[in-house]
């Protein structure tokens, strides 16, 4: 009897301790309450993480080789998965049929023709062209493809016959990782400086502000232009993109600078600040104690609404043809050929890769928004 | 219970004495910040804190209370004067003037407690984390034994040693409090500093907060120096009383004697505003004319002529002394020998 009692009372007071440490809820924690509770920007956070996994397993979601040209079908529009084939007959297993060229004999213009009788299905884990995934592993197995010679175009072709589907998913390396990195390189360089320039204050902080003022107040496009310009025509495609990003990120960093020193400015005047400094804790561990972990959550919000721009700001580079070159890809370069009129009325599908911007821009603004909100949980 | 009781000093030598301290921020204007005047924002104040006794410092907003007390923690640099703190191991130091080192050291055996318990809290660490701060950033103590004295440090304010692992934001206003006097007391100071550490919370958890500090007081004789806008807590708290306007102290008394027999005018009207429970009594108040004056253009003469009834053509352009008028009692009035004013039973 009293051994029962006192199990009992053991397990009694476990659980009441499991409770006490369920209720213990740390900030991070309450954050991902808060975010969760925002349907959109789970949703772009969901859709950008496939993008980002798409955007490093592109060779296996690709069937075709991005650089491949494919000579005989030149400027074709897209010609999709069939599951009825020409007499009605349903197939479970979709198929694309095989195409003949020929051209109009009125205009002059190249026209493709299904062949009935051809037919390839749809086969996945099919051998193709070889490929590496982050560099690292070689193989050629894509993901699904149909046999030779069928020819699978999802989005169609471009001026010079490659398969947009696949240079989308090559083009989304470039173009995601130019964000990211960019924004990194902002997120370093603005939130020293920012913590710099509202911690020590005076005169330094004036200097600061004026000359973020001077970067903030020129033109933002021809800068760009001005700086990408610069950037040799002889260098290797590698250190074009670092190059580009790095012009991307110089034009940024001032604005998270700002941000980053009017937060410190208001949180170095908050009562657990003075009350460190008053138990002779030094500006380091003040900095990276206490004005760090209360400004990173906002330095990082700020920093997910600046990638869009970056994106933005690559494509419009890339588009004007000082962006990202060949052999790169990257959405924008995918678009210049959208350049030209007659191109845009007779072949619309090669703006296939605007899709891919809006729609990613727009999830990194639903998530943007999202972060937003649960930056500070204790907000009402 | 490891704190150890320090031996009762001396009654009459003094813990914190402070001389002729001024704080005078310039007004500047236009691009290259030219100085268009000063807000003497403490101006001239001589004040003493014994062993184990408590000074509170009352005045209206703006008084230049709570400039007083980061002067003395030196997280304001004073302009003129100086704060003595007669030290165990450095005899007296003058913050004011101390080098890193002397501040350091001082700054250990003196603390503060701030008015807002949810910002002086940081809400990204644990209350474990809060309180043994000091400790690691003094290397007194650090992992496990920090852990200990935290768990006793929470004992000694009545909060649960569990808790420690919680973030700020778990606990109510009077738990904060708590948290925050738990840290300010993990070093052992002699002296706290109280800056209106009741009056961001409700009624009933302010008198268990004062009790609190009145008993801690008396375990760990400390000090306290006292700040507060409400006087009835303030007389419930202190043996000495000093009372502010405009940047300057214009009556220092023991408790009693300042409550019971008032030598300035603005005392006086500071007693006569204090509510009491009692529905037949009729409102005797002395309501002050006019607002507080702008410390920056204060009047001229004594501070308090425009607003105060007893006021003499004197009073407007000679500032008033602060003398000893009876024992013990210190005003700064032209008039304290002729008036009869009234204490806080005759309203």
């Amino acid at each position: 009897m009293e051994i029962l009692r006192k199990t009992g009372n053991q397990t009694g007071a476990r659980i009441a301790r499991k409770e006490d440490e369920a209720k213990v809820v740390s900030v991070r924690r309450l954050m991902w309450l808060r975010f969760k509770r925002n349907r959109l920007a789970v949703i772009g956070g969901i859709f950008l993480l496939l993008m980002y996994l798409a955007a490093i397993f592109a060779g296996f979601i690709a069937p075709n080789d991005p650089t491949m040209v494919h000579s005989q079908y030149v400027s074709m529009a897209p010609h999709g998965l069939n599951f009825v084939d020409t007499d009605g007959n349903f197939h479970l297993i979709p198929f694309v049929y095989g195409v003949k060229s020929a051209v109009d004999p009125a205009t002059f213009r190249k026209t493709f023709q299904i062949i009935p009788e051809e037919k390839y299905p749809l086969q996945f884990f099919v051998r193709g062209s070889e490929y590496t995934i982050l560099g690292i592993f070689r193989t050629d197995i894509h993901l699904f493809g149909v046999e030779e010679p069928g020819k699978l175009f999802l989005f169609g072709t471009d001026t010079q016959g490659r398969d947009i589907f696949s240079r989308v998913w090559f083009g989304a390396q470039v173009s995601l990782s130019v964000g990211l990195l960019g924004v990194f390189l902002t997120l370093v360089f603005g939130s020293i400086i920012g913590i710099a320039s509202g911690y020590i204050g005076g005169l330094f902080d004036d200097i600061i502000q004026r000359v973020i003022e001077l970067l903030m107040s020129f033109p933002q496009l021809p800068l760009w232009l001005a700086l990408a310009a610069l950037v040799p025509d002889n260098w290797p495609s590698d250190r074009i993109y670092f190059a580009i990003t790095i012009v991307l990120a110089i034009l940024s960093w001032g604005a998270l600078a700002r941000q980053t020193r009017s937060m410190v400015y208001a949180l170095r005047e908050a009562d657990f600040v003075t009350a460190a400094r008053y138990s002779n804790c030094s500006d380091w561990r003040i900095i990276t104690r206490h004005l760090l972990p209360n400004t990173m959550s906002h330095i990082i919000v700020i920093a997910t609404t600046a990638i869009p721009g970056m994106i933005l700001g690559e494509t419009a580079l890339s588009f004007l043809g000082l962006g990202i070159r060949s052999p790169l890809i990257s959405w924008g370069l995918l678009l210049t050929d959208a350049q030209h009129i007659r191109v845009l009325v007779q072949q619309p599908w090669i703006l296939t890769p605007a899709i891919f911007v809006i729609a990613t821009i727009i999830a990194f603004n639903f998530l943007g928004d999202g972060l937003r909100d649960a930056a500070d949980p204790f907000a009402k | 219970m490891e704190i150890q009781l320090n031996a009762v000093p001396h009654a009459d030598r003094p813990l914190l004495e402070i001389l002729h301290l001024k704080k005078h921020y310039p007004v500047t204007r236009g691009l290259l910040k030219r100085t268009v005047g000063y807000v003497k924002a403490v101006d001239d104040v001589s004040l003493t804190i014994y062993p184990g006794q408590t000074l509170g410092l009352v005045g209206e907003s703006g008084s230049g209370k709570t400039t007083l007390a980061h002067s003395v923690m030196r997280g304001i640099t004073p302009t003129a004067g100086s704060v003595i703190f007669h030290d165990d191991h450095l005899g007296p130091v003058d913050v004011a003037s101390a080098d890193p080192a002397a501040l350091r050291h001082v700054r250990r055996n003196m603390q503060m407690v701030f008015q807002d318990p949810f910002s002086s809290l940081n809400p990204r660490m644990t209350v474990l984390d809060i309180i043994a701060e000091p400790l690691q950033v003094n290397q007194i103590a650090k992992g496990k034994a920090a852990q200990e004295r935290v768990a006793e440090l929470l004992q000694l304010v009545g909060l649960r040693p569990e808790y420690m692992r919680r973030f700020p934001h778990a606990f109510s206003g009077g738990q904060r409090q708590r948290i925050v006097v738990a840290r300010a007391l993990a070093l052992n100071p002699r002296l706290v500093l109280l800056d209106e550490p009741t009056s961001a919370l409700d009624v009933s958890i302010q008198a268990q907060t004062l009790n609190l500090l009145k008993d801690l007081q008396s375990r760990l004789n400390l000090s306290y120096l006292f700040i507060s806008h409400d006087l009835g807590v303030v007389e419930h708290v202190s043996d000495t009383v000093a009372v502010m306007y405009v940047g300057r102290v214009v009556e220092v008394a023991p408790t009693r004697k300042l409550y019971q027999q008032p030598k300035h005018p603005y005392t006086e009207a500071l007693l006569s505003s204090i509510p009491k429970p009692d529905p037949t009594r009729k409102k005797r108040r002395i309501a002050i004319a006019g607002e507080i004056p702008n410390p920056a253009n204060p009047p001229p003469g004594c501070h308090f002529h425009p607003r105060c009834p007893y006021a003499q053509p004197i009073c407007a352009h000679e500032a008033p002394p602060l003398r000893e008028v009876t024992p013990g009692q210190f005003a700064a009035c032209h008039f304290s020998d002729e008036l009869n004013l009234k204490g806080v039973n005759d309203f």
